[in-house]
């Protein structure tokens, strides 16, 4: 648990270097004087990202969030490599957003999404860890009288070579908390790493084993009381009233409270007191705007966008309308994605205690900083008198980190309760009603073969909501939404795969009243449906090899090509497989990385899937933890393929129409298949690895299901769908 | 009133017949070993065992149970986290976010006490819990892990 206060009493100033690129300045502190006896248990830290206890014990903080994808572990080894300390004695805390701030964003941004975690701060971490371990070897230095140069480490041992005297971190480094940190320190070419690139075990697994973990939904502080919540099913409706007169005298209850203008709580001593108060609670709704919207309403306004005149243009070369028109046949074909939930295992929930002085949160969060911001906001309190406290997350994939309206929640809650801290815990129906849903889009696509059936032309029509122009207009380019294309666009960590000789692809944002959201992989999910099935619908109707055909457009893309090339080889694409498994490919380029993969599947008589096998290969340039990305890559396909056979939320008078796992269903482990991981580094660039895998997933499966039956697939999910032979 | 016995310890409770075990053992005893996901019986992120067999706490009143019947929950599993699921568990490095795995581990340690070898129909039909994440993979191998450990701890 993170929720240790550092003390903010010691005095330090902050000493500015240049040391680290791409326009961050890695903030070190010099805490000097230890101030007051309080401070004086806590071993002063070397720098803000090591602190070291006189036993030896190292801890590393962490800035990003821990939500199961391994960040925490593998942002300690980045650390620890450059520290050269004992790995074996590593642990690890958060620094707070509140801290963050005060200190001038020394821990650089907490925001852990976008498969960002380790590719976003490789650089200053590392750089952290080796300050530290240039100020504990000159402290050492400094005590013997020797020379720095002379001084070696090895495992939190330090040595001065000439005598052969030895000390360690933990007696030193208080003495090089005082030190001035270097100005410059060179950073380990990759081929000298020792702990980068291992499969280390992960820090954070044993209290996940026995039930110590404390995930946000067990916190409990001393007198604090438990709410639940209610809030309009009906996106952009309010509360109209309750009637609290009967539920007030029920077991338990404290206060039933109207919180911001939507919803209502009750305060209760337990949560099920709360919650069962909630159900008997006479809610009105004033529906608002939206009560009649339905799918189909939104279907049809998505189907307009794919033929309108206007949309904005995401990557354009050469001129795919003449060429399409001059082909010797065209392949054209409509595809639709549905809403999907995020559905965390851990429900959405805060603490919250609120004074008229100060704020504070417990919660699970992708971003801590954006919490704290919300905390503030709802808190009617500036920023720096409130801190959030981060816990592992039970789950993310997005839903924490954009947004935090469980948190503005908590804290409008808690402000009738001053200075009593107050859990709020959604239900599962609540949380898959009120999400901010992948969006909602359509695709249409149009290419175009000559007579030796070599691709000319290639017209892509998005359809569809844009992410950023519901969260965060700013990060718009002149009101287009980028992000729309991930997967499609001409360069960039999601550039295309394929070099098209005439290629348009375009957007028309159209966005319905449902929220949408930052969702593992998000916009490579259907993306890389759209036109990974696409492909091999033009490798069908030139009469090639979907291998073949895709390998004559990837010559420019060496990267992509090896590892569709790697998985290829290693399913046996091109031998025959089992008796009745068909194959599929896929291949991605999305958040820096290169992802392939090639599923193995088979359909019954009466339609019934199973998918035997799947082989993956990844480039993520530098591979930090290799069993991790193993574990990250089998999670892609069990996140990826529960939407493709389950995901989709539908719209009904204005509200999502499914409200637990039993109308959203999950994967389970009899779904499962085999999964072979290839991880193919290929050095020179940081790629994500939590997401970029779930872009294969889809495609590679659908494909294989078209080669197993002659079906093609175009809306999801395979739940509604009938998969008999064509 | 609730009586029963949680993880060997006789224990009387004065809380509404009503609710569920799940929440006696997370609000009155503590225990939040024991997951809420869906309420619903569906997830198993709350799965106990009563009487040695896996059941869903969140959906047992617990005026349902009696003073004889025993809940084991993940902190009753064993003291020191050596269980056999528990050890094999940490060998694969299985959980990722974690906060269906004391439910998983639940399941699996109570198929190990029904069928001590499993096969992996076994494991498809007694492990039908949800988890977001993608643990499956090490799941499976986890629990014939866990069937070598206890093995070679009888030999």
């Amino acid at each position: 648990m993170a929720t240790e206060q550092l003390s903010l009493t010691r005095r330090e100033f902050l000493i500015g270097t240049a040391t680290a690129g791409a326009g961050f300045s890695l903030g070190l502190y010099l805490p000097f004087a230890s101030a007051t006896a309080a401070t004086a248990e806590l071993p002063p830290e070397v720098n803000a990202w090591v602190v070291i206890q006189p036993d030896d014990t190292v801890i590393i903080r962490i800035a990003r969030s821990e939500m199961g994808q391994g960040t925490l572990t593998g942002l300690a080894q980045m650390v620890a490599e450059e520290l050269e300390c004992d790995w074996s004695r590593v642990t690890t805390e958060y620094p707070s957003p509140g801290q963050n701030l005060a200190r001038d964003r020394v821990w650089g941004s907490f925001s852990t999404g976008g498969s960002q975690g380790i590719r976003g701060s490789h650089d200053y971490v590392r750089k952290g860890g080796a300050v530290a371990r240039e100020m504990l070897i000159e402290a050492a230095a400094e005590a013997w009288g020797a020379a720095k140069e002379e001084c070696s480490v090895a495992a939190s041992v330090i040595t001065h070579r000439p005598s052969g005297r030895t000390t360690t971190y933990g007696k030193v480094a208080a003495a090089a908390a005082e030190l001035f940190p270097p100005e410059q320190v060179t950073l380990k070419d990759p081929k000298d790493w020792k702990l980068i690139g291992k499969p280390v075990k992960r820090l954070d697994t044993l209290d996940k084993l026995t039930g110590k973990q404390v995930f946000g939904t067990d916190l409990k502080l001393p007198g604090m009381l438990n709410a639940g919540i209610r809030a309009c099913p009906t996106f952009g409706g309010k509360l109209k009233s309750f009637d609290d007169s009967q539920v007030k005298a029920m077991p338990g209850v404290r206060a039933v409270l109207r919180v911001g203008d939507d919803a209502v709580a009750v305060v209760a001593d337990t949560w099920w007191q709360a919650n069962t108060a909630l159900d008997r609670l006479p809610v009105t709704w004033d529906t608002g705007p939206n009560a009649q919207l339905d799918s189909a309403s939104i279907e049809r306004m998505l189907a307009q966008g794919l033929t309108a005149e206007e949309a904005f243009v995401g990557n354009e070369n050469g001129d795919a309308k003449a060429a399409l028109k001059g082909a010797a046949k065209t392949v054209e074909a409509v595809y639709a994605y549905p809403y999907q939930n995020h559905a965390t295992m851990e429900p959405m929930n805060a603490t919250a205690r609120w004074t008229p002085e100060r704020c504070e949160v417990w919660c699970p969060t992708q971003n801590g900083e954006a919490a704290l911001q919300a905390a503030a906001e709802a808190a009617g309190l500036p920023p720096t008198q409130c801190d959030v406290y981060k816990i592992h997350l039970g789950g993310g994939f997005g839903r924490r980190g954009a947004f935090h309206d469980f948190v503005t929640q908590a804290v409008a809650i808690a402000k009738h309760l001053p200075g009593t801290p107050v859990k709020l815990l959604w239900t599962r129906e609540e949380d898959m009603q009120h999400g901010h849903y992948h969006p909602i889009t359509q695709c249409r696509l149009v290419g175009g073969l000559d007579d030796k059936g070599e691709l000319v032309g290639l017209h892509v029509r998005i359809s569809g909501q844009s992410i950023l122009a519901s969260v965060n207009p700013k990060w718009m380019t002149d009101g287009v939404d980028m992000f729309t294309f991930q997967g499609m666009l001409p360069d960039g960590d999601h550039a295309i795969s394929y070099t098209v000789p005439n290629l348009l692809v375009e957007h028309a944002m159209r966005n319905p009243p449902v929220p949408p959201g930052f969702w593992r992989g998000v916009n490579v999910n259907q993306n890389a449906i759209y036109l990974e099935c696409f492909m091999d619908e033009l490798a069908h109707a030139a009469g090639k090899d979907p291998l073949e055909f895709r390998r004559t457009l990837m010559a420019k893309q060496p990267k992509a090509l090896a590892v569709l090339n790697a998985v290829a080889a290693k399913a046996g694409w091109g031998k025959p497989a089992a008796n009745g498994v068909h194959r599929g490919l896929a291949v991605c380029k999305a958040f820096a990385s290169y992802v392939a993969a090639c599923a193995e599947v088979s359909v019954d008589a009466k339609g019934r899937l199973k998918i035997h096998r799947i082989v993956a290969a990844t480039d993520p340039g530098h591979a930090v933890n290799p069993q991790q990305i193993e574990a990250q890559v089998e999670g892609s396909f069990v996140y990826g393929l529960s939407a493709l056979l389950y995901g989709e939320c539908t719209i009904k008078d204005g509200a999502v129409e499914q409200s637990n796992f039993s109308d959203y269903p999950s994967m389970l482990i009899d779904d499962m298949p085999e999964v072979e991981t290839i991880i193919m580094p290929s050095g020179g660039f940081w790629g994500g690895i939590g997401e970029p895998t779930i872009a294969v997933a889809a495609p590679a499966v659908l494909n294989a299901i078209f080669a197993a039956t002659g079906k093609r697939v175009r809306r999801f999910p395979l739940k509604n769908v009938d998969l008999r032979g064509a | 009133m609730a009586k029963m016995k949680v993880n060997g310890e006789a224990v009387e409770l004065d809380v509404d017949g009503s609710t569920p075990l799940l929440w006696v053992l997370r609000e009155q005893l503590g225990l939040t070993g024991t997951k809420y996901s869906c309420g619903i019986g569906l997830c198993g992120a709350c799965t106990v065992h009563i009487d040695g067999k896996a059941e869903r706490a969140c959906v047992i009143p617990v005026d349902s149970l009696s003073e004889t019947q025993s809940v084991l929950t993940i902190e009753g599993l064993s003291a020191d986290g050596s269980h056999p699921v528990q050890q094999a568990w940490a060998e694969l490095d299985v959980p990722q976010c974690g906060y269906c795995q004391p439910g998983m581990i639940m399941a699996a340690a109570a198929l190990l006490d029904s069928k001590p070898e499993p096969g992996d129909a076994d494991i498809d039909a007694k492990l039908p819990n949800i988890c977001r994440c993608g643990t499956y993979n090490r799941v499976r191998r986890g629990v014939h892990r866990a069937v070598a450990i206890n093995k070679g701890r009888k030999s």
